[in-house]
């Protein structure tokens, strides 16, 4: 078992007692609700004729059906089955006296952007949400669990879940990113080498001199993905950048508090002498970008590397999986993923929706126009960083090269507002899941990417080397090279 | 759901569901989560899988909606195929991805009371377990041999002893393992984890009161 990691520490910090399942019961620091996994529980809730136990420990935001055409964000929305679920979320809210991140507030968003953005996520706390990828917070170092809505009736009534504290593993990412490679090239690699179930039963603790390195954004993108490794939960150990980040956020305490706070925040890091059940060492020094090929988020190569062939893997169920994603995304082995035409690219989701996100994809677009071929979607992570962006002109540069530049929401993710993949389409997505059917049609595909790659192809109509467009120096990859790997 | 339900064993017929990685967007696409409720669920369930026609769009160019079962023949889905089964059963890291308790829902709705697989995912677990879904691991070969047995015995009856941690088939008995906690949870008619923890809110209360970014409680 693990010892003096940041995970023991708010483990032991937030358990209330040991269940009779044996089971911990486990305070929630900080419970995130939207509008699809919600309204179940709260029913369940009243049901029993339960209060919300701690409502300032509740806020709540909407995302997962959010129009992201401002025209189509005007009351009631013109989908129904949308108003209902939006309107279910303000009577729930407002009736047990929850915050709430409406349309209107400015605030509203992906609940992974908004709370970090507001300083409601911090150091030290747990974060749960109905959503698997509430692992993003980890970026702080909080525990962050994705849970499902019995789970959140749970949360509601008493301000716990139930839960049994897992493993333990460090994973120490050595080397320097090169120019064009950046955060979602790390956790993209790392579920490459692990596996997409290789965190089952495992808390991930990301650190060494690549992550140490990354600002707040990059590390919230690596945490975020924890769950398509496995793991549910991935944190990275708080320290400057986190307390710069933190400071002067709306949430969070300012002056002497601060301080008081930080300390608090400094005193639940992992310790020297900590004890991991497991340490891994992934090395990124020269590691090329990285885009998926097939049906998971770990079938994922560098540029530099041919499409496999299924007899390439030793495990047999890779072997399959592998045979299931060439034919689903129409591959041959050993080919480039460089030239492989797209479609629809989409920048956005709560993985690669922030503002260092869209100001990178500018870099990009600056002075180019997007293929006529490709419908492209900006979509801030929050009406937060849509602002931001708007004040640095971003939406322009954006406008101008062609893409359509819309509101907060999860969007073209997973498809449950009306931004969908259509047919067979290919889309180049910053996105965190290349699931069959993921983006909302079934024989659509997803290619996986960090926004600098997206916009890469949004303006050549194909994956294409994104460093190209970045810089004269950054190292390149060119269809050639990796035909000669494959030789 | 009684509050204080054992659940010792499950039976009935069983319905192989057969691939590794089947992620929660396969079991129910995310554009049928679109409910405050999840009675329509088992509608849903598979819904790609289980149609031949596209499940996402129609000819005139719209999308399916949940108020749309028009759409689609089904196809010889195992889904199809074992219409009433009981025991699902199921390869590795089944319900990966999203946390959607609606994926279990339906399954729960469509008619399983158990799950045989080789491994699951973390939250799809939870999930089950919240629901008093038993869940039970064994391995490759093991799961195999029961998918074929079911594919020859559609009639035939499974049946998951929770607490024995065996499967039992045919004139085969094969030993599976269930999570400690589930099975606790499950044997004591405990799962129902509200109930639970509200009996331990002054605790809670005071585990609240000593973090330093909680308030007031």
């Amino acid at each position: 078992m693990s010892e003096n990691t940041l995970y023991d520490s708010v483990w032991e910090q937030h358990k209330v007692t040991e269940l009779p399942n044996g089971q911990d019961q486990l305070f929630v620091g900080l419970h995130l609700i939207h509008e699809v996994t919600s309204p179940q529980a709260f029913a369940m809730l009243e049901e029993r004729e339960h209060e919300v136990a701690f409502p300032d420990r509740n806020f709540a935001t909407t995302d997962h059906i959010a129009p992201t055409e401002a025209e189509k964000r005007e009351r009631p929305l013109s989908d129904g089955e949308s108003e209902e679920m939006l309107s279910a979320l303000e009577r729930n809210v407002s009736e047990h006296g929850i915050t709430y991140f409406g349309f209107e507030s400015g605030k509203q968003g992906i609940t992974h952007v908004v709370a970090p953005e507001l300083g409601l996520t911090q150091p030290g706390m747990t974060v749960a949400c109905g959503d698997s990828h509430t692992a993003t917070h980890g970026a702080f170092g909080s525990i962050g669990v994705g849970v499902g809505t019995s789970q959140i009736r749970d949360i509601l009534a008493t301000g716990c879940i139930a839960a049994d504290k897992q493993q333990v593993r460090r994973i120490e990412v050595e080397g320097t990113l090169g120019e064009g490679v950046y955060a979602k090239d790390i956790i993209l690699k790392i579920i490459q080498e692990l596996g997409v179930d290789g965190g089952v039963g495992h808390v991930y603790e990301y650190g060494g001199p690549a992550i140490r390195e990354l600002e707040m954004e990059g590390r919230l993108a690596v945490c975020n993905m924890s769950i398509e490794g496995g793991a549910r939960a991935g944190y990275i150990n708080p320290d400057e950048t986190t307390y710069e980040y933190l400071r002067g956020r709306e949430y969070v305490p300012e002056g002497d508090a601060f301080e008081q706070r930080k300390e608090y925040w400094e005193s639940i890091k992992s310790g020297e002498d900590a004890v991991y059940d497991d340490v891994v060492t992934i090395d990124v020094d020269g590691m090329d970008p990285l885009v998926t090929w097939g049906i998971n988020p770990g079938q994922v190569i560098e540029l530099s590397e041919p499409v496999p062939a299924p007899e390439d893997f030793e495990a047999r169920t890779d072997r399959e999986a592998a045979e299931r994603a060439l034919e689903h995304m129409e591959f041959e082995p050993g080919q480039s993923m460089l030239g492989y035409d797209v479609d629809v690219a989409f920048l956005g989701t709560c993985t690669n929706g922030r503002v260092s996100d869209f100001e990178v994809a500018a870099e990009v677009l600056e002075g180019r126009q997007i293929s006529d071929d490709v419908r492209a979607l900006a979509v801030p992570g929050s009406e937060t960083v849509r602002e931001q962006c708007e004040q640095r002109g971003l939406d322009e540069v954006f406008i101008d090269a062609g893409f359509q530049w819309r509101r907060a929401g999860c969007s073209m993710c997973l498809a449950m507002n009306d931004d969908s993949l259509e047919g067979d389409e290919v889309c180049a997505s910053s996105s965190n899941r290349n699931f069959i059917g993921r983006q909302g049609s079934k024989d659509g595909r997803t290619v996986l990417m960090s926004p600098a790659m997206v916009a890469a192809a949004a303006v050549e109509g194909e994956v294409t080397d994104a460093r190209r467009f970045l810089s004269d120096d950054a190292r390149t990859v060119s269809p050639t090279d990796v035909e000669e790997v494959a030789d | 759901m009684s509050e204080d339900q054992h659940i010792t064993e499950v039976a009935g017929t069983g319905v192989p569901i057969p691939g590794d990685d089947i992620d929660t967007d396969q079991i129910l696409p995310a554009r049928f989560m679109k409910e405050v409720t999840f009675d329509n669920m088992a509608e849903y369930l598979f819904y790609d899988a289980r149609r031949d026609d596209d499940g996402g769009e129609r000819s005139d160019g719209s999308r399916a909606s949940s108020d749309d079962e028009s759409d689609g023949e089904f196809n010889d889905h195992p889904l199809n195929r074992f219409d009433g089964a009981s025991i699902a059963v199921v390869n590795t890291n089944f319900g990966c991805g999203s946390s959607r308790e609606h994926a279990p829902q339906a399954m729960m709705r469509w008619g399983v009371d158990g799950v045989v697989g080789e491994s699951f995912a973390e939250i799809f677990a939870d999930n089950c377990k919240s629901l008093g879904i038993p869940a039970i691991t064994a391995g490759h070969e093991k799961v195999v041999a029961l998918q074929e047995w079911i594919e020859d015995n559609p009639d035939g009856e499974v049946e998951i002893d929770v607490e024995d941690e065996t499967v039992t088939y045919g004139d085969q008995v094969t030993h599976g393992e269930v999570d400690d906690a589930m099975q606790e949870a499950l044997v004591d008619g405990i799962w129902d984890t509200t109930a639970l923890m509200y009996s331990n809110l002054s605790k809670v209360e005071r585990t609240a009161a000593e973090l330093p970014y909680v308030e007031e409680v």
